[in-house]
């Protein structure tokens, strides 16, 4: 039986100083941090690097030539109460949002992101002297050759063999390219010219090298091997996705998260399907992104031939069989399953028969049809250089620049409950105790970070609160306990820690 | 594929209605209405020197 596909998105967002003649990415990304922490937070409470092993590799071994991540204990690192995590990444802010229980909240989550983000600007904004400002984008790449993630994570079972998640989930990660793209102009592959690729479907797969790895930053792989759970190592797996889109649609965002949710459960149970890998993955990754009329056949590693549209169906019907035997729960419950079902048939559908359709909840499609207009206004080509700045400010955060939200994109969010992710942690994982002890007790809490959370009460040492489990620490088993206990102090008694 | 000819039974393919050609033409007309008004507002908020904009915006990679 899969276990539950708790899930997550952290988001590295672009930074842009401007008019600040030497500027510097890690100063500007702690300025805009910081502008947050010490606008809207009581107190900040810093991030614990204690349990955080980014070099463990899912098949078991440490590459050589394999670069494991750093980790940058130096730079900003705060804890929100909301459950996320909002530090600076590289030379990037990024925030993580907290641990969710369903694509549609995790949705909610990266458009609260968003919300941060924006708010942070602007505090930022106030502090810097006149004619200097901080921009913020949420994108993939600058158009030069350097890309940064937005990576998905989700919970699988220790049990299921890593080769099958490889052998799976990779033609289900290059086909949903069709309906994830947050669209570019032009590439940034080494030799591919404007002419070539004038506009493709994603931001990301130009980067890609390796079918599988360890890598995040250099020879990107399809499936990356981070084995970290951020929970019990004897019962967990986290898939760590670095292979998306940051997207401006919210719909997309669901639709992505939906999608590779159920399909990874369908993994846990042994029903995802076989026979999809494609010969030449890397190659085919490329080719499904510049393929803006989805026509191309692939190469399938079986001698047959596929779209990626043909590809996604057969992962449709999949998930059909695998929902009539093991139905939703696993991925939040019947309505939200039958949802994703239904908007994941439509979007296919509509891609096959009618794709300008979607203008209004993809981003890739809606960017072509403004660049199409644009580019007809202006009688300009796709190289133009106002070409790469719609692109860029498609991205822009900035409420009086954006471009992706004046393009009446369908939401998934309301403002009321983006409001509420913003300061109160998902009632449904263990972040609502992570977020909810940050909110009542920030003065006892000395740092926190996935799996455990330091509180000192006072003359005792130091205490650990392990949260080893996703699912525990929700609403349903503290919210009342929490309520009870106005100090750390008597809520770790009550807990017997 | 023969997966692929079996959802095609359940694919929600009821949104396609025998389709009214000046209904269509009406749809086309509001959507160009809908982009010029769009293409106007962009013209006002697009960064004025796109050209600088886009040749100072480098950024570190990341992950």
């Amino acid at each position: 039986m899969a276990v539950h596909k708790v899930l997550g998105v952290e988001t590295e967002f672009g930074i842009l100083h401007r008019n600040e003649g030497d500027s510097n990415p890690v100063a500007a990304s702690s300025m805009i941090i910081n502008a947050y922490v010490n606008g809207y937070l009581e107190r900040r409470v810093g991030w614990d690097f204690e349990d955080e092993h980014p070099g463990v590799d899912a098949r078991g071994f440490n590459e050589f030539d394999a670069l494991a991540p750093e980790i940058e204990t130096h730079l900003v690192n705060a804890v929100l109460t909301n459950g996320a995590r909002y530090y600076v990444d590289h030379a990037h802010p990024e925030l993580s949002t907290p641990e969710c229980t369903d694509a549609l909240q995790c949705a909610i989550y990266d458009r609260a992101a968003e919300e941060i983000l924006i708010r942070s600007m602007d505090k930022a904004n106030q502090l810097l002297p006149d004619g200097e400002e901080l921009v913020i984008h949420k994108n993939n790449s600058d158009g030069k050759g350097n890309s940064y993630g937005c990576h998905e994570n989700y919970l699988l079972d220790r049990n299921v063999p890593f080769g099958r998640i490889v052998l799976q989930i990779m033609p289900f990660f290059i086909s949903r390219q069709i309906y994830c793209g947050a669209g570019k102009v032009g590439s940034e592959a080494p030799g591919v010219s404007h002419d070539e690729v004038p506009f493709q479907i994603t931001q990301r797969a130009d980067f890609f090298e390796e079918e599988v790895g360890l890598e995040t930053t250099l020879k990107r792989p399809i499936v990356n091997t981070r084995d970290e759970p951020h929970a019990d190592s004897k019962r967990y797996r986290r898939l760590h996705v670095i292979v998306g889109d940051a997207n401006m649609s919210e719909l997309q965002t669901y639709l992505k998260l939906g999608t590779t949710a159920i399909v990874l459960a369908m993994i846990d149970d042994d029903m995802a399907p076989n026979d999809c890998a494609f010969e030449f993955p890397v190659r085919a990754l490329r080719e499904v992104s510049y393929d803006i009329d989805l026509g191309l056949s692939h190469r399938l590693a079986n001698g047959d031939k596929a779209t990626a549209l043909e590809v996604q169906w057969v992962y449709y019907a999949a998930a059909e069989r695998w929902a009539d035997r093991h139905g939703f729960d696993v991925v939040g419950g019947e309505e939200i399953g039958v949802d994703v079902m239904k908007r994941w048939a439509s979007v296919l559908t509509a891609l096959e028969q009618h794709p300008e359709s979607l203008a209004d909840s993809i981003d890739w499609i809606a960017k072509r049809r403004l660049y199409e207009g644009f580019r007809s206004r202006h009688g300009i080509e796709w190289d133009d250089p106002k070409m790469a700045a719609l692109d860029l400010q498609y991205h822009d955060l900035r409420p009086s620049k954006g471009l992706a939200r004046r393009m009446g994109l369908t939401r998934v969010s309301d403002d009321a409950q983006v409001e509420m992710a913003i300061n109160q942690p998902p009632p449904t994982t263990r972040a609502f105790f992570r977020g909810r002890c940050l909110e009542k007790y920030p003065d006892q809490i000395v740092a926190a970070n996935w799996d455990s959370m330091v509180f000192d009460v006072g003359s005792d040492p130091l205490r650990r609160v392990p949260m080893l489990e996703p699912l525990r620490g929700t609403a349903a088993h503290v919210a009342s306990l929490l309520d009870e206990c106005d100090d750390a102090g008597e809520l770790l008694r009550r807990l017997g820690t | 594929m023969a997966e692929r000819e079996q959802r095609r039974r359940g694919a929600p393919r009821s949104e396609e209605p025998e389709v009214d050609e000046t209904a269509t033409n009406e749809t086309g007309q509001e959507l160009k209405a809908e982009l010029d008004d769009l293409l106007d507002e962009i013209d006002d908020v697009l960064e004025t020197n796109a050209e600088e904009f886009v040749k100072n915006y480098v950024q570190k990679g990341g992950e």
